[in-house]
């Protein structure tokens, strides 16, 4: 090597070390994955920060995952390898996570700065049934009473005392708000009389005299005005922080909101006379470290998660981020036991009864919901509700259906396979299709690429995920059939119009699918004739504000809408009430609220289709009017002979796939009504979305929905005439 | 005359009520974004309750852990995502639907009909696999993975909307640029597109859109807080219990900007559209 050659040698050495230095480091990076919020963060920052310095060489990369999407984004990327070094989550989804072989053991750990009850919650046998620790404990969570002390003016000790202030109480101020539909809310009263939503082995026990019993008084506490009627978690938050509740029964989270108020304080629930005083006791949910299988750096992770779960770590997520910690020694710390407000909660979590940890536990909230806004709408006594509970209860946690032999399907598709070949391949003998192949030639250079981009990355993952609906069972699938098909066409051994049922969500989803295009078409096409006319002044601006709904993110505009339709405090009952109508409880029946949802899809939608109208109105060729205009043709002539003909070739596709959207549209219905009344304007879509993700997560039974609403859309397109008309052309 | 005028006063108010339809729930969203309490009082009219800006100086001055400014990168994410998914799916789907509307070729019907099927199938459970896919090309956790998903899904809408523009314009045009001796590539790029540029525009528009604000994949493909688009940002503000309303509609409003200014620009677009395209060409 010369001299010469010297100076670029070094320097691209130079260059190759500092290149590698980041990749060094990153050999010590801890990915942690957590769904809390800023502030909460800020606490787990703060003792990542701590844990850093005393490991030099160690850096923690902390990842916010949005909460909607962090169990099944562990579900996806852990198996793969793609997951995390330590993930913080809460212990009533471990026994579901350790199943799924998504978390491994946590080791050996010194447990004795920690309640036994939260110890074991973290405790589950593994695969050879050896009892083992899964996490680290953080904190434990569960709800409190929030109360305003100059409204109470005194302890509230139970529920009885807690109504009899009603009458002292100004005006429009309520004694009490709860969410009283929410089973996780209300669990705690079931608990105070002696029952509970789920045994410690997964089944479904709230339908005994004690359960109804509690149900019973839960139903009161709005009949007689301690609640107010259809309280919400937001409608909780706005009450008691405008000072028109004297107390409140939330959890944690309402202490961002209430950050510049002073004057309330927390207690543990009250007790219930009625149930021989005993504590309403509520759910408590433990958050943990917990590693995950395939962790990179298993090794640091349980060094952080052990120090994030120690006293110097606790006292840290304590003070920055409001942490409800777990460590008994932590609130020997001045600065935690000087905090009246996470004493409060401290107090409270030590009585709370830590949530089963079981699969069932996240099944059990749908039907119970369901069961309570049953009971509160009046539409259902106590043991009617609690018995229909249980039996969706047990229908969403039914056994999967036993394994068939495959051995029939493999010869049907390989021979069909087969079949299909042969065919293709005497077809390609034959001459004439040969030379038109040939003359194809040409456009195949045009299209190709666009078949398989599409053939590669949307045909395959659709026709994988079909595929699934021939399989079933938790976490590991197995080969079932057409048992799934079979289970959804005869409602799972139901009656065919019982509630829930296939045969009773179509009709549904066809009149949900006709009047929302109808009502697009007629909005937007009309809209976009009125603002194509010359005289109307401002169009480029008028143009844009109605384009308006398209352009905010539709799962924001519907949480808008779902505001709107509040009973209480929705804009729509308001601008009723200037007409002197009584307020109206929009999801209390079938009609309104689907004529909520229509209303809010429609909104949605309507813009979609003037914007595909006026870019149509724009090619129609302007001499066609001026010779109508010669002829003497009148306005309305024009509109039917001209611009409506020559409107339709370009307004058919986007028709069609309007309500091939509309059809599969689950979002509205999700955020809207969230199926309310009872499920009843559920849409097949959104019934297959709540088989994967709420109801056990049965895979291949959502999968067989969707193939069955394949099916139908394929069915219903082909009734079309135009299609024919076209394909012919 | 008189009746002239009647008819444009009609015209005029059935717009200006269509118009508070279409902007009143918004006009919610915006009273929440700039209210610094909530008064639990229902209005008819969606008016602030006072003034403040502390809910975007929030959204827009979050710092991660590092310091790095987080709406910046993932409004810049969002940006890249959404801009290339709108170009991607326009050059996938431009030439395959002048195909479709030019040429008669064997598999025709079946390539059409397998397109529309596309959009019937709910993808409740093709999410799986995507990820299986993407992660056997190694494109997980990277733009370009959720580019060429986003684009790919538009392409079977953009081919058909695209697919009518073209059988709206005369064959004669293109055949007379070839007449003068243009191969069929160069009459499509010099002739066809242009007359054909309002469409575009809006099939873009579309793509882009569905690309700004999708959520559920890019939540379940990006693990890398540098990669967030916005609507992974704005979901944080409305998780179950940790929710700030207030941020939640500020980030709302700054997420829709973007949206109704491309609008806006498309809108002249589709103005001049009017006027060098059609028959004329």
């Amino acid at each position: 090597m010369t001299r010469r050659a010297l100076a670029p040698a070094l320097a691209l050495a130079l260059a190759l070390a500092l290149a590698l230095a980041p990749s060094l480091a990153h050999a010590q990076t801890v990915v942690v994955w957590h769904a809390y919020g800023e502030h909460e963060a800020a606490g787990l920052t703060a003792a990542a920060h701590a844990w850093e310095a005393e490991h030099p060489g160690a850096h923690v990369d902390l990842v916010a995952s949005p909460f909607g999407a962090y169990a099944s984004r562990l579900r996806t990327a852990v198996p793969t390898g793609h997951g995390p070094d330590l993930f913080i989550d809460a212990h009533n989804r471990l026994a579901t996570y350790v199943s799924e072989r998504i978390v491994v053991p946590f080791g050996d750990a010194d447990t004795s700065d920690f309640d036994d009850e939260v110890v074991r919650a973290l405790e589950l046998e593994d695969e050879q049934h050896a009892r083992q620790l899964w996490g680290a404990p953080l904190s434990v969570k569960c709800l409190v009473l929030f109360v305003w002390d100059d409204l109470a003016g005194g302890p509230l000790v139970d529920l009885e005392s807690i109504a009899a202030r009603r009458t002292q109480l100004p005006e429009d101020t309520v004694p009490l708000v709860w969410e009283l539909g929410s089973s996780y809310a209300t669990a705690g009263m079931f608990h105070a009389y002696g029952s509970a939503l789920l045994d410690a082995d997964g089944a479904f026990v709230a339908d005994d005299d004690a359960g109804r019993a509690a149900l019973t008084e839960i139903a009161r506490l709005e009949t007689d005005g301690v609640v107010p009627p259809e309280t919400t978690n937001d409608l909780v938050r706005d009450l008691f922080r405008a000072h028109r509740a004297m107390a409140a029964v939330s959890g944690p989270w309402l202490v961002l909101d209430l950050a510049d108020q002073t004057g309330w304080h927390v207690q543990p629930l009250p007790r219930v006379q009625a149930a021989h005083d005993a504590p309403i006791v509520p759910y408590a949910t433990i958050e943990a470290a917990m590693i995950p299988a395939r962790a990179h750096e298993p090794e640091l992770a349980r060094s952080l998660a052990t120090f994030l779960a120690s006293r110097a770590g606790s006292v840290l997520r304590a003070r920055e981020g409001g942490h409800v910690v777990a460590s008994r020694s932590a609130w020997t710390d001045p600065a935690l036991a000087g905090d009246r407000t996470l004493l409060g909660f401290h107090e409270a979590a030590s009585t709370a009864l830590p949530m089963p940890s079981h699969p069932h536990m996240d099944v059990v909230f749908g039907p119970m919901d369901r069961a309570l806004h049953n009971v509160l709408r009046g539409d259902a006594t106590p043991a009617g509700a609690l018995e229909q509970a249980a039996h969706r209860f047990a229908d969403e946690t039914r056994p999967a259906p036993a394994p068939r032999d495959p051995t029939i399907a493999i010869v049907f598709v390989s021979s069909t396979l087969v079949l299909v070949l042969l065919l293709a391949l005497s077809r390609l003998r034959n001459p004439e299709l040969r030379a038109a192949m040939v003359r194809s030639m040409p456009a195949y250079a045009w299209v190709s690429h666009a078949f398989l981009a599409v053939l590669a990355l949307v045909v395959v993952p659709l026709v994988v995920g079909a595929g699934t609906s021939f399989f079933a069972g938790h976490p590991d699938l197995h080969y079932v059939g057409l048992a799934n098909y079979e289970d959804i066409l005869t409602n799972r051994g139901g009656g065919l119009f019982d509630h829930g049922s296939f045969w009773l969500v179509l009709p549904v989803t066809v009149l949900w699918t006709v009047v929302n295009v109808s009502l697009h078409i007629a909005l937007g096409v009309g809209l976009a004739l009125l603002l194509h006319r010359p005289t109307v002044k401002l169009r480029t601006f008028a143009r844009v504000l109605l384009v308006v709904p398209w352009a905010v993110p539709s799962y924001v505009t519907a949480l808008a809408w779902r505001g709107m339709f509040h009973r209480q405090l929705g804009a729509i009952n308001a601008i009723l009430a200037l007409f002197g109508v009584e307020p109206v409880s929009w999801f209390a029946q079938f009609s309104t609220a689907f004529a909520a949802n229509v209303t809010t899809n429609v909104w949605l939608g309507f813009p979609f289709m003037m914007v595909v109208t006026l870019g149509a109105l724009t090619s129609i060729p302007k001499d066609l009017y001026e010779a109508a205009d010669l002829d003497g043709a009148t306005a309305m002539q024009k509109l039917t002979r001209i611009t409506l003909p020559m409107l339709a070739p370009a307004l058919l596709p986007a028709v069609a796939m309007g309500a091939v959207w509309t059809f599969n549209m689950f979002n509205v219905v999700f955020l809207v009504s969230a199926g309310e009344p009872d499920g009843t304007t559920e849409i097949l879509v959104s019934e297959a979305y709540r088989w994967a993700f709420t109801r056990g997560h049965q895979i291949g039974y959502a999968a067989a929905y969707s193939v069955l609403i394949f099916v139908i859309l394929v069915g219903l397109t082909r009734l079309l005439p135009r299609e024919r008309a076209r394909s012919a052309t | 005359m008189k009746a002239r005028v009647l008819v444009d006063v009609v015209v005029h108010v059935v717009i200006a009520l269509a118009i508070v339809f279409a902007l009143y729930p918004v006009l919610w969203v915006v009273a929440l974004a700039f209210s610094p309490g909530v008064t639990p009082e229902a209005r008819a009219l969606p008016v602030p309750d006072g003034f403040s800006l502390e809910h975007f100086t929030a959204v827009l001055g979050r710092t991660d852990d590092a310091g790095h400014w987080v709406f910046g990168s993932q409004l810049a994410s969002s940006g890249i995502i959404s801009v290339f998914t709108a170009l991607v799916a326009i050059v996938i789907a431009t030439p395959a639907a002048y195909g479709l509307s030019r040429f008669d070729f064997v598999g025709k019907r079946a390539s059409l009909a397998a397109m529309l099927a596309t959009q019937m199938f709910p993808g409740v459970a093709a999410s799986v696999p995507l990820y299986l896919l993407l992660d056997a090309l190694d494109l997980l956790d990277t733009r370009t993975g959720l580019i060429l998903v986003y684009a790919t899904t538009a392409v079977p809408f953009a081919i058909f909307q695209l697919r009518g523009a073209f059988d709206a314009i005369p064959k004669e045009l293109e055949e007379a640029a070839m007449v003068d001796g243009a191969t069929r590539l160069v009459a499509f790029v010099r002739v066809v597109l242009p007359a054909a540029r309002p469409a575009i525009a809006v099939t873009a528009l579309f793509a882009f859109i569905q690309a700004w604000n999708e959520f559920a994949l890019a939540a379940t493909f990006l693990t890398r807080e540098d990669l967030y688009t916005l609507p992974i940002l704005l979901q944080s503000y409305a998780s179950e219990h940790d929710a700030n309303l207030g941020h939640f509609a500020a980030g709302a409003i700054l997420v829709s900007v973007p949206v109704m200014a491309l609008f806006y620009f498309l809108e002249r677009e589709l103005v001049t559209g009017l006027t060098e395209g059609g028959v004329k060409g």
